[in-house]
């Protein structure tokens, strides 16, 4: 073969997907709307017509920045304080909040939207974050499958750790997910920061198994999501997952086919905020508007199956189906931010290593 | 063409002195051959005429003119290495074209030239065969051919023959010297073999311990060498140590005649080969230990006293018989201490 | 001729690399360790005691250590059969199982984890076979599937290498031995197996330098239990933001990779240029028993290298309804419920173009880098060799994050530059080239220098006509493997790609992690698509460089 020849083979497939690919209108600086830069984690969700909604109301474009997981999100904007690689931020939660303020990451911004908002929600009265949508961390479990093990559904966390639930549990890893740390953080509150430990060394007595992420446990281990192949019954994940599974079932479902165990849920905020840095503040508070505003609410069950913050319609399933718990664990943000890192390196002792 | 003259050279490697102080000169359209033992300093020596290295004293001179500072691609001096270093990835038009096209002889001229210079070494037609397939006796000849091709002032060998076998050899060396005759080319030719440098040289340099140790028309080298390193050197095996006494010098071999000589004392006396004759009452007395022959003249390896001497065979001599040799004064030679 | 002029020269063609590498590797990889060891300006070199006695620490770099050494001496063991096919037997389709060899190399992590976690799961074949004896076997996160993973990435690296040197080695030797009373065995060890033992070892440190520094195959294969000191410096600069901790390790990882080319320099650099198409006299057609041998060993390394791909082709068209070509056809789309924001064929397009990019900076910084090494001698070059190898050793997670961290400020703000997922992949790419250009450049007899010289080629001339003509192939060689090398990387890209300018392993790894069984389809159609890619780059490369690939 001739080096020509060699040369062409290589290089042809680059020359031509190049060639009759778009152009890359992404950003376009100095003339065209202006883009700014929504940095969120992976688990973010939005119709595309409702994006496409802001920018023709307010003629901004929005790019998305998935950076991981919420905790390497938020570490990554910590490392890149002062020069930002987005405008706004989505995706803190309130086991981030303390350490995120405390890096004076944000900058100030009382959205009038706030009005509509239950002020319980509002954990920062400096209002560098704002708050958008409200989840509940709970253990699913598989309602078939326990009644086939024999079992009864838990009714606390305490429950876990009875020899009778051995082998039927899987959570996530508290280092690399969220729902997992919300889940450490809720045996916290319930046995106390010095029960805790034996709870877990209980529960690794009983076989627990830990996945990665929320998608792995869900769909890897969790006998009772639609298509997955696992055995376990119970699974550290959502109150909003039973509805989840009802609304994208095969065939129509009377009876979500998984439920919550109301006892253990653990209750997460999300909050928003414009990144201090920004060449763009104020189009980062158009954002921060557009997130509370109904299009933005009403989207978001469906989307990313949480809560909204102000008042609008939910889908019937989650009516249905769907559980609001009236008293969910919830840590001091403080506290959290104190104790995270040495509570999540006790536990990857106790449990993992 | 050109003459060629070194004056002074000098050369070290490492602190150790590689050349020191050679003065050479080579006349235009003559061809010398520089002998010398491995490591003697001879390829050190042609590439510094070359221009691939610089002395670190000393001047080189082509055709008069001082070219000492003069980079290699501009001193217009051809070499022909030991392993030939044909360029592998071009053919040989390309490889003898070469040096034209760096000159910048236009494509035509380049053909008929490089054509011209393949006929001369005796490969007509060779020109689009890839280097990697050629026999080592062709290689040699076109790295022959690529050297002349530009027809450069002075043309340099690097043990040329090196690397081919025996036969090979002395075919190409008689090629060789008809070649560089008719061309009238000036030619220095570095060699450890003593054939070859007699073949190749009108006149031969002998390159010991970094200087030249003995100079002058190859015959008179071969036949006549003044040192019994040299006489080593040249093939002149019949090297005898001695004491001078009274119209000759005693040797072990017995008292060999001498021309008066200018010494006293211990000396050292070579006996060459011509100088020997078979003679039934001669005065040295051996055995026959070895027999060759070459081309029907027999040369044979007489033991006398314990020394093997290099004779010419007498027909009818067969190994192990006793002989009889006779010593020609003329021919004992005395040697350099 | 100059001593003076030549030192700078070489001071000259060593400063391009110096640049590139320093603002692209050294900046980015101290400024995170420093950031570690140095909060708030003050010095805290206390904490490399901490960290270093504490039980996690031992833990994971023990860990790491045997898992390394178990997977180098699988590896070898492993492979060892296969070098015996590449340095001495002649057969059908050779050329092309040599190219073949090197696919695995050079596959994203992410790609081979997603196949291994198919073959080694409980719907694989592994499980099945297991099954038919009766024993339930799931191997996912275990270190058997990391260790077997590491065999399957780093098979080519000994196969060729010791093969290599295995074809340089004269069987007259050994037929000699034979003649004098040694069996065939006896023969092998006394007189062959020494000759083979720079090359064993030296490929045996490069294996180990891999498998030490893993991160993709461990991260996925392995779950949440099994860290190595790469996963762990991970976990600690994404998750806890514990830079202290992650810069000591990082630095214990520097320290061991730093041994391990060491080891690697004094196991003794492999000799020439070692055609894989020369020294024909050494290869033979196998007789009797040997074609046994020759076929299992084929069969074995078709096992071992061709089950995961073959099981990552299989998932890429099996849809809910049956066998198509579905995940394929929607590559061009964004669905609901997608993964990416960009429909999946961009990443495709992105890949090639940055690729590109990656490649010609490779080749061009490396091959300064690989002429300027050559000038250097004797101690300074070997120590500017293992220099060069470190980028494979650095965490990319250290270096990724370091692109973040340090290159933040005007002039050189480029966290969002088109600039820097070339720069980032071709940092990866050049340990490679300079590797594969070495041996080429040594391979040029200075002789051919000199009489261009004396033909009259002034000394640019004489490189360019000489020097450079006989690189031709070797550097295109080298173009091709870096291209492959950029097309697959996936370490530092993770942290530095745009959302909406991904590439194609980035894009895998995000379509993995989404649930969906069109993600994963689309996930596998992507992953096969860049298998063909680099398959067919490696192939053509292998075709006309007709050397050592990448140094292997």
């Amino acid at each position: 073969m001739t080096i020509r020849r060699a040369l062409a083979l290589l290089l042809a497939p680059a020359l031509l997907l190049a060639a009759c690919g778009d152009d890359d209108t992404a950003t376009r600086r100095d003339d065209g709307p202006v883009t700014i830069t929504l940095v969120t984690h992976d688990s973010f969700d939005v119709s595309d017509e409702v994006l496409a909604a802001f920018t023709e109301e307010t003629g901004i474009e929005v790019r998305l920045l998935p950076s991981g997981d919420a905790g390497s999100m938020v570490n990554q904007a910590i490392l890149t304080k002062g020069s930002p690689q987005g405008d706004v931020l989505f995706g803190l939660d309130n086991s981030l909040l303390s350490r995120a303020l405390e890096e004076d990451l944000f900058v100030a911004y009382e959205s009038p939207a706030l009005d509509e908002v239950d002020p319980e929600l509002i954990l920062d009265p400096e209002h560098r974050v704002t708050p958008i949508d409200t989840g509940d961390v709970c253990l699913n479990y598989d309602k078939a499958g326990l009644e086939a093990a024999g079992l009864q559904p838990p009714t606390s966390l305490a429950d876990l750790a009875d020899p009778a639930y051995a082998g039927t549990l899987v959570v996530q890893d508290p280092s690399t997910s969220s729902p997992g740390l919300a889940y450490l953080l809720a045996t916290v509150a319930e046995f106390g920061e010095d029960g805790w430990q034996d709870h877990w060394r209980a529960l690794r007595a009983n076989d627990v198994e830990v996945a990665a992420g929320w998608e792995e446990a869900y769909y890897g281990s969790f006998s009772g999501a639609a298509g997955s192949s696992g055995d376990r019954p119970i699974v550290v994940s959502y109150a909003t997952s039973p509805p989840a599974e009802v609304i994208f079932a095969e065939e129509p479902l009377d009876e979500a086919p998984t439920g919550v165990v109301e006892g253990s849920c653990y209750r997460q905020i999300e909050f928003a905020g414009i990144l201090a840095g920004t060449a763009h503040e104020d189009e980062a508070r158009q954002l921060i508007d557009f997130l509370l505003s109904p299009t933005f609410q009403a989207d978001i069950p469906l989307t990313m199956f949480v809560h909204p913050v102000i008042d609008v319609d939910l889908p019937e399933e989650f009516v249905e189906h769907g559980l609001r718990p009236e008293d969910p664990y919830l840590l001091d943000p403080d506290v959290v931010a104190e104790q995270r890192d040495e509570w999540i390196r006790e536990w990857t002792e106790i449990v993992l290593r | 063409m050109s003459s060629l003259s070194l004056r002074a050279v000098a050369r070290a490697f490492d602190g150790e002195a590689v050349l020191r102080d050679v003065d050479l000169d080579v006349a235009d359209g003559a061809s010398l051959a520089l002998l010398g033992p491995s490591g003697s300093g001879k390829s050190t020596l042609l590439r510094i005429v070359a221009g691939l290295e610089a002395p670190d004293r000393g001047r080189v001179l082509i055709g008069g003119d001082d070219v000492t500072s003069r980079p290699a691609h501009v001193r217009g001096v051809g070499l022909v290495f030991q392993d030939q270093a044909l360029f592998p990835h071009l053919d040989v038009a390309g490889n003898v074209g070469f040096g034209l096209r760096m000159g910048g002889v236009a494509r035509a001229e380049r053909r008929s030239r490089v054509a011209e210079a393949l006929e001369l070494v005796g490969l007509p037609g060779y020109e689009r065969r890839d280097p990697a397939t050629l026999s080592g006796g062709e290689a040699q000849r076109v790295a022959i051919a690529r050297a002349l091709a530009p027809r450069p002032e002075v043309v340099l060998l690097d043990e040329p023959l090196a690397a081919l076998d025996q036969l090979l050899r002395e075919r190409l060396l008689v090629e060789l010297r008809a070649l560089f005759d008719e061309l009238a080319v000036t030619v220095v030719a570095v060699t450890h073999d003593p054939t070859e440098a007699a073949a190749l040289g009108d006149r031969i340099a002998v390159l010991l311990d970094g200087a030249i140790a003995q100079e002058g028309p190859a015959d008179k080298v071969v036949g006549r060498p003044v040192s019994a390193d040299i006489a080593g050197l040249v093939g002149q095996r019949n090297v005898v140590a001695g004491t001078v006494a009274a119209g000759g010098v005693d040797t072990p071999l017995g008292r060999l005649p001498l021309d008066p000589a200018a010494r006293t004392g211990a000396v050292r006396v070579l006996v060459p080969p011509g100088a020997l004759r078979a003679a039934p009452s001669g005065a040295l007395a051996g055995t026959v230990r070895t027999l060759l022959f070459r081309g029907g003249t027999g040369f044979a390896v007489v033991e006398v006293a314990g020394h093997r001497l290099d004779v010419l065979a007498e027909p009818g001599w067969h190994v192990g018989d006793p002989v009889r040799l006779d010593v020609d004064p003329a021919g004992v030679l005395l040697l350099d201490p | 001729m100059g001593g003076r002029r030549d030192r700078l020269g070489t001071a000259a063609v060593l400063a391009v690399p110096a640049a590139f590498l320093g603002v692209f590797f050294a900046v980015p990889a101290t400024t995170i360790v420093l950031t570690g060891l140095r909060p708030g300006g003050d010095w805290d070199l206390g904490a490399v005691g901490d960290v270093l006695g504490s039980a996690s620490t031992r833990r994971v770099a023990w860990f790491t250590l045997w898992q390394a050494v178990v997977s180098t001496a699988l590896t070898v063991a492993v492979a060892l059969p296969a070098a015996w096919l590449v340095g001495r037997v002649r057969f059908p389709g050779r050329s092309v199982v040599l190219a073949a060899l090197v696919v695995p190399f050079v596959l994203p992590t992410v790609v081979v984890g997603t196949a291994f976690l198919a073959v080694l799961g409980p719907d694989g074949p592994v499980a099945a076979v297991a099954g038919w004896v009766g024993v339930d076997l799931d191997l996912r996160r275990t270190a058997t599937a990391v260790i077997v993973a590491h065999v399957f990435f780093n098979y080519a690296v000994v196969a060729r290498t010791v093969g290599t040197a295995w074809l340089a080695v004269d069987p007259a030797a050994e037929e000699a031995a034979r003649t004098l009373g040694a069996d065939r065995w006896q023969a092998f060890r006394m007189v062959t197996l020494p000759r083979l033992r720079p090359a064993i070892a030296g490929a045996a440190s490069i294996v180990f330098l891999f498998t030490f520094t893993s991160f993709g195959v461990v991260k996925i294969l392995g779950g949440p239990r099994i860290a190595t000191i790469e996963v762990e410096i991970h976990r600690l600069t994404t998750q806890l933001l514990d830079l202290r901790t992650a810069a000591v390790l990082s630095l214990l990882q520097v320290a061991a990779v730093v041994a391990a080319l060491a080891l690697h320099r004094r196991a003794g650099r492999p000799q020439g240029v070692g055609r894989l198409a020369a020294g024909r006299s050494a290869l033979r057609r196998p007789r009797g028993r040997e074609r046994l041998a020759v076929g299992l060993t084929l069969a074995s390394a078709g096992l071992l290298l061709g089950g995961p791909i073959a099981t990552l082709v299989w998932r890429s068209f099996d849809t809910a309804s049956g066998p198509g070509l579905l995940h394929y056809r929607t590559l061009g789309t964004i669905g609901r419920g997608r993964a990416l924001f960009v429909p999946p064929l961009e990443a495709v397009r992105n890949s090639l173009a940055f690729g590109a990019a990656a490649a010609v900076t490779a080749l061009v910084v490396g091959g300064l880098a690989a002429v300027g090494l050559r000038r250097l001698g004797g101690r300074a070059r070997g120590l500017a060799d293992s220099t060069i190898m470190l980028p494979l050793g650095v965490s990319a997670v250290t270096v990724g994050f370091g692109f973040l961290v340090a290159l933040d400020e005007p002039p050189l703000d480029l966290r969002t530059s088109p600039v820097l997922i070339p720069a980032a992949q071709a940092v990866i790419a050049i340990p490679f080239v300079v590797r594969s250009l070495l041996p080429a450049l040594d391979a040029v007899p200075p002789r051919l220098t000199d009489a261009a010289a004396v033909l009259g080629a002034s000394p640019r001339r004489a490189w360019w006509e000489v020097q450079a003509r006989l690189l031709r192939r070797p550097a295109l060689g080298a173009l091709g493997f870096a291209y492959a090398i950029a097309l697959g990387e996936f370490g530092a890209t993770v942290f530095i790609a745009r959302a909406d300018a991904p590439t194609v392993p980035v894009a895998i790894f995000r379509s993995l992690s989404q649930p969906g069984a069109l993600n994963v389809g689309q996930a596998m159609a992507l992953s096969t698509i860049l298998l063909v890619l680099t398959a067919g780059v490696v192939l053509v490369v292998d075709r006309i460089a007709d050397a050592r690939i990448g140094g292997f």
